[in-house]
C-alpha cells in the first residue's frame, strides 16, 4: 500500500487508519440505535415471532453467517472448477 | 390528441434508420427515438386499439390498460437512459439491436392475442443474441449460440402451448389463461424459460457476462421483465408460481457468494430479484401485484445503474473479476458513489426505492400468513444484501488496491447513472408517484416504525456478520475459477452427444469399407460371372488339398490362383466367354417386350375401353 501512495501522490480517503477507525464507530452507532429503538415503537406484526425483541437482528446477523457458511464449505466445493473447464 | 402508432413500432422501424445516419444527427436521433416513443406512447387511449384481421382471427396490437402502459412506461424510460449511457459507442449493430429487442418488447407488452405476442417474443431473442454476439468475442459468441438454443426450445414449447390452445378455444385472444391443461403448462413454460425459473436459469448467468458494455443493460432489463409481465396478465393467482419465485430468490444468493465474475454476480442477483415478482405474481392479491409490478420499474432502474457502473468499470479497466479490481474509488469516485445507490435501492435500504416496492411482496406474503415464504423471501433480502449490496460495489471499488489507476466514466455515463440514481432515491423518498401509476389503487405505507427498524436491523446486523466474518477470516476468498451451474448438463451433454456422434460415425465408416469392398469384390468378378462357381470349387478344392493332400496343395493353389487372376483382369481368353450374346440377349428382351404390348392391345385393351 504504502508503495502505491507515493506513487499516486496523496494518499486516498481509506489509506488512512482514521478515517476508517471513524467508519466503524458510525457503523458501530448505527448498529445501536436500530436496535434499541425497537423498544420505543408501536410495533404492527404480522407473525409471533416478530414481536420477540431483536428478532430481525438476530435473523438478519444468523442469516448472513448461515448463507457464507453454506456457500463455502457446501457449494464451492461441489461446483468450482479450473478457469479452463469448459474449453 | 395526435394520431398513435403500436408503441413498438416507433422502436422496431425507427432502428431500420440507424444506419443511414451519421454523426451529431445519428447521435439526436438516437436520443429522441426513446422520446418519440414515450410521447406516442402517453397519447395512446386505454382499451384496445389497432386490430388487424388476419385469416379467421384478430391480431390485436394495442391492449392498453394500467398494466401494459406502466411496463410501457419503464421501457421507454430505460431505453432512454441506455442510449444516453452508450451515446458514445461506435457501432450501428448494437443501436439496431437494441432498439429492436426493447421495441419487440414493447410489442409483446402491449400485445392482445397471441399470436402476434409470440411472433414478437422471438423477435426478442433474436435481438438479444446479437448484443451477446457484439461483444465479438470467442466465449460471447458461443455463449449466444447456447442461448439461441435455450430460447428457440422455450419459444417452440410455447408455440406448440398456442397451437395447442388456439385448436381447444377456438380463440387467440390473449389473457387470463390459468393452468389447466396440457395447453396451458406448455405456455407456462415457454414463459418460464424467458423468466429464468430454477433449473430453466442457467441460460442467463451463461450469455449475459458476455454481451457488450451496452447490450447488458438492454438485456438485464427486458427479456425477464417481460416474462413477469406475461405471467402477471395470464398466470396471477397460479400457486404454483409462490414457491417457484420464493425458490428462485434463495438458490442464487449461494452461487453469488461465491462468483469472481461480477457481471454473474449481478445475474445471479436477477435471476434472485425477478424471484420476488414471480412469487408476488403467485400470491395474487392485489397488494401482491402492485409489489411486483412497482418492483419491476424499481429493480430496472437500480439493476439497470448496478449494471452500468460495472460498465463503466469495464469501459475504463477491461476487467470484471473481483480478483482484478480494487481501489478503484480513487479514480471512479462519482461512478463508486452510483454504485452505492444502486447497492443500497437493492438492498432496500430505508430511503431507497427497494425498500418501498420489494416490502410489499413481503407484506402480501404475511397477510396470506405464508410464514415459510415469508422466512425464504427474508432470507433473500440478507443474500441480496451480501452480494448486490456489499460484494458488487466493495470488489469493485474498495477491497485491496489492486493499483489500477484509471480517469472517471466519460460525462454520458455519468449523466445516465447520475439520472438513474437520483431516480433511486427520489422513488425511495416520495414513493406516491410511482404508487399512482400502479395498476390495482394502493393503500399501502412502507415507512412505518416498525418496519424501517425492522429492515434496518435485518440489514445492518447482516453486514455486522459480514465485518465478522471478514475480520476472522472465515468469509470465502475470492478465487479465480469456474463456478459450475445447470448449463452444465447441456454443455457437458453436447459433448456426450458429439462423442456419441462419432462413434456413430466411425461404425458408419466401418460399414462403408465393408460394403465398398465388397462392391469392388463383385464388380471384379461381375466383368466375368461365369467364373465365380470355377472359382468357389477351386478355393475349395485347394483348402481342403491343403489338409488332406498336401503333395497336391500347389498344384491346386496355381489353378486357383490363375482363375483368380482371370477373374479380376476380366481379360481372361476371350474365346471362353460369348461376349456377343448381349447383344442378342439385348434382342431377345426388347422381342419379348414387344410380344407383351400386342397380347396387351389385343387382349386386354379392348376390354378397359
Amino acid at each position: 500500500m504504502g508503495k502505491k501512495e507515493s506513487e499516486t501522490g496523496k494518499p486516498h480517503f481509506f489509506d488512512k487508519p482514521k478515517n476508517i477507525k471513524i467508519l466503524f464507530r458510525v457503523f458501530y452507532a448505527v448498529l445501536f440505535i436500530s436496535f434499541v429503538f425497537e423498544f420505543f415503537i408501536h410495533k404492527h406484526t404480522y407473525f409471533r415471532w416478530e414481536e420477540w425483541p431483536g428478532f430481525y437482528a438476530a435473523f438478519g446477523f444468523v442469516a448472513f453467517v448461515v448463507l457464507i457458511l453454506a456457500a463455502k464449505y457446501i457449494l464451492r466445493p461441489i461446483i468450482k472448477r479450473k478457469e479452463d473447464y469448459y474449453d | 390528441m395526435i394520431n398513435t402508432v403500436p408503441p413498438a413500432i416507433i422502436f422496431i422501424l425507427g432502428a431500420l434508420v440507424i444506419p443511414l445516419l451519421k454523426g451529431r444527427l445519428k447521435s439526436a436521433y438516437l436520443l429522441l427515438l426513446p422520446i418519440a416513443g414515450f410521447i406516442n406512447l402517453i397519447n395512446i387511449p386505454e382499451g384496445t386499439n389497432w386490430i388487424v384481421q388476419f385469416l379467421d382471427y384478430e391480431l390485436i396490437f394495442g391492449k392498453v390498460d394500467r398494466l401494459s402502459l406502466f411496463f410501457g412506461y419503464i421501457y421507454h424510460l430505460i431505453t432512454f437512459l441506455i442510449i444516453l449511457y452508450a451515446i458514445h459507442v461506435k457501432d450501428d449493430l448494437q443501436y439496431v439491436a437494441g432498439f429492436i429487442y426493447a421495441g419487440s418488447s414493447l410489442g409483446v407488452v402491449f400485445a392482445g392475442d397471441l399470436l402476434s405476442l409470440f411472433l414478437f417474443w422471438e423477435m426478442m431473442t433474436f435481438g438479444a443474441v446479437v448484443l451477446v454476439w457484439s461483444n465479438r468475442t470467442r466465449k460471447s459468441i458461443a455463449a449466444g449460440f447456447r442461448y439461441l438454443l435455450v430460447h428457440i426450445t422455450g419459444g417452440l414449447c410455447l408455440l406448440a402451448g398456442i397451437i395447442l390452445r388456439v385448436v381447444d378455444t377456438g380463440s387467440i385472444e390473449f389473457g387470463f389463461i390459468g393452468l389447466q391443461g396440457l395447453s396451458t403448462y406448455l405456455i407456462f413454460i415457454g414463459f418460464g424459460i424467458n423468466c429464468a425459473w430454477p433449473g430453466l436459469h442457467a441460460w442467463l448467468p451463461d450469455a449475459y457476462p458476455e454481451s457488450t458494455i451496452m447490450g447488458a443493460i438492454f438485456m438485464w432489463t427486458f427479456t425477464t421483465k417481460t416474462a413477469v409481465y406475461v405471467l402477471a396478465r395470464s398466470f396471477p393467482g397460479t400457486d404454483a408460481l409462490i414457491w417457484i419465485g420464493a425458490i428462485m430468490t434463495v438458490f442464487p444468493i449461494f452461487f453469488a457468494v461465491i462468483e469472481n465474475n461480477l457481471r454473474r454476480v449481478l445475474s445471479y442477483s436477477l435471476i434472485n430479484q425477478v424471484g420476488y415478482m414471480v412469487c408476488g405474481i403467485g400470491i395474487g392479491t392485489e397488494l401482491s401485484i402492485n409489489g411486483t409490478v412497482s418492483h419491476v420499474f424499481c429493480h430496472i432502474l437500480y439493476k439497470g445503474l448496478l449494471v452500468m457502473s460495472m460498465g463503466a468499470v469495464i469501459h475504463r479497466t477491461g476487467k470484471i473479476n473481483c480478483t482484478d479490481l480494487g481501489g478503484l474509488y480513487k479514480s471512479m469516485p462519482l461512478t463508486c458513489i452510483f454504485c452505492i445507490i444502486g447497492a443500497a435501492s437493492i438492498s432496500g435500504f430505508p430511503l431507497f426505492s427497494g425498500f418501498v416496492c420489494k416490502s410489499m411482496v413481503m407484506e402480501a406474503a404475511a397477510l396470506g400468513s405464508m410464514s415459510i415464504i415469508w422466512f425464504l423471501l427474508m432470507f433473500a433480502s440478507v443474500g441480496v444484501l451480501e452480494h448486490a449490496g456489499i460484494k458488487v460495489p466493495y470488489y469493485a471499488f474498495f477491497s485491496h488496491d489492486s493499483g489500477i489507476r484509471t480517469k472517471e466514466a466519460p460525462l454520458n455515463m455519468l449523466l445516465a447513472m447520475g439520472i438513474a440514481a437520483f431516480l433511486c432515491i427520489f422513488i425511495g423518498m416520495f414513493p406516491g408517484p410511482l404508487y399512482s401509476l400502479l395498476p390495482y389503487p394502493v393503500d399501502f405505507d412502507p415507512y412505518t416504525p416498525f418496519h424501517v427498524v425492522g429492515m434496518s436491523q435485518l440489514l445492518f446486523f447482516g453486514a455486522f456478520a459480514y465485518l465478522l466474518l471478514v475480520l476472522s477470516g472465515i468469509f470465502p476468498a475470492e478465487i479465480r475459477a469456474v463456478n459450475l451451474d445447470f448449463d452444465w448438463f447441456y454443455r457437458k451433454g453436447a459433448k456426450v452427444f458429439m462423442i456419441g456422434c462419432e462413434t456413430l460415425n466411425n461404425i458408419r465408416g466401418w460399414v462403408q469399407t465393408l460394403l465398398s469392398k465388397f462392391v469392388d469384390e463383385t464388380m471384379k468378378h461381375g466383368l466375368d460371372p461365369v467364373y465365380i462357381p470355377a472359382l468357389a470349387a477351386r478355393y475349395v478344392q485347394f483348402k481342403i488339398a491343403r489338409v488332406f493332400f498336401k503333395e497336391k496343395a500347389r498344384d491346386y493353389e496355381f489353378k486357383f490362383r490363375r482363375i483368380q487372376k482371370m477373374g479380376e483382369s476380366g481379360m481372361s481368353s476371350g474365346a471362353d466367354i460369348p461376349r456377343e450374346r448381349i447383344g442378342f440377349s439385348l434382342i431377345l428382351a426388347l422381342t419379348l417386350f414387344f410380344l407383351y404390348l400386342l397380347v396387351y392391345l389385343i387382349f386386354y385393351l379392348p376390354e378397359k375401353l
